[in-house]
């Protein structure tokens, strides 16, 4: 191929095609969902294609409404800055206080929220394939995911993943 | 005014009265957003255009060497001052 550059083109991989980057979703967290969502941004950002697999509880993520309200669990959680007791993280209020705690945090950091990492995500192009298998066991119908996204099984998002360069479950 | 839309005019791309770099104020905002806001605003730049990005991310000293490698550009410098990061990007024919 002529005209090639003299210095390595590292966005590519070798082959002549661009970077790949194949993400499983599984967590239905607000924790959960930022990981794949903040990786996926990045790796559009540096030119790679980007394909996302939401699977079982991640599925929520691109649920048309779940995806505004995800939570951060206070329950068997020892991550949090809060030393809570199982007992009392089981109490009413407790999940909706440790999930306004991050979205505080996230908020001060200025931090987009899920909803706006996902319209990044779509801008960027970024493959958003959702787990056909997890739509029949929950009864999601594809009326209820966000625009933009595609129900696959597990062979096309294999299918896709085959090529990637890098590819990760969260 | 949505989230988005602040975050993006908090780091909208403006030609420096020299001409000489585009200047992206991306102090404040944490990974991915440094990089997002460079990669959209290296985009619009012709080849052979330099954008300047501030930051204040401590990310951003390994962040953007391994983006401009990605994205084959050129890093003409990379300092911090102050706690404030300063990169130098020229976008290149092939970019």
């Amino acid at each position: 191929m002529s005209g090639l550059p003299a210095r390595e083109r590292r966005s590519g991989n070798g082959n002549g095609r661009r970077r790949r980057l194949a993400l499983v979703a599984s967590k239905g967290t607000l924790d959960g969902a930022y990981p794949p969502l903040i990786l996926a941004a990045t790796a559009a950002s540096l030119g790679w294609e980007v394909g996302i697999f939401f699977t079982f509880y991640g599925l929520d993520i691109i649920h048309r409404k779940k995806h505004k309200k995800l939570k951060v669990a206070a329950l068997a959680n020892p991550a949090l800055p809060v030393s809570v007791p199982n007992l009392v993280g089981a109490l009413p209020g407790m999940t909706a206080a440790a999930t306004a705690m991050m979205k505080g945090w996230m908020k001060r950091s200025n931090l987009p929220g899920i909803p706006q990492f996902l319209d990044m995500a779509r801008e960027s192009g970024v493959k958003l394939f959702a787990c056909s298998t997890t739509m029949g066991v929950m009864g999601v119908k594809e009326k209820d995911l966000v625009e933009g996204a595609d129900v696959a099984g597990a062979t096309a998002f294999l299918d896709y993943a085959a090529d990637a360069d890098v590819s990760l479950f969260v | 005014m949505s989230e988005v839309d602040m975050l993006a005019s908090r780091g909208a791309a403006k030609s420096g009265s020299s001409g000489a770099a585009v200047e992206l104020d991306c102090k404040g905002l944490l990974c991915p957003l440094p990089v997002y806001r460079a990669s959209q605003a290296i985009s619009r730049l012709e080849p052979g255009a330099v954008l300047r990005v501030e930051c204040t991310d401590r990310g951003s000293l390994a962040d953007f060497p391994a983006f401009a490698r990605q994205r084959n550009l050129t890093l003409l410098s990379a300092t911090e001052r102050d706690g404030v990061q300063v990169f130098e990007l020229r976008k290149e024919a092939d970019a």
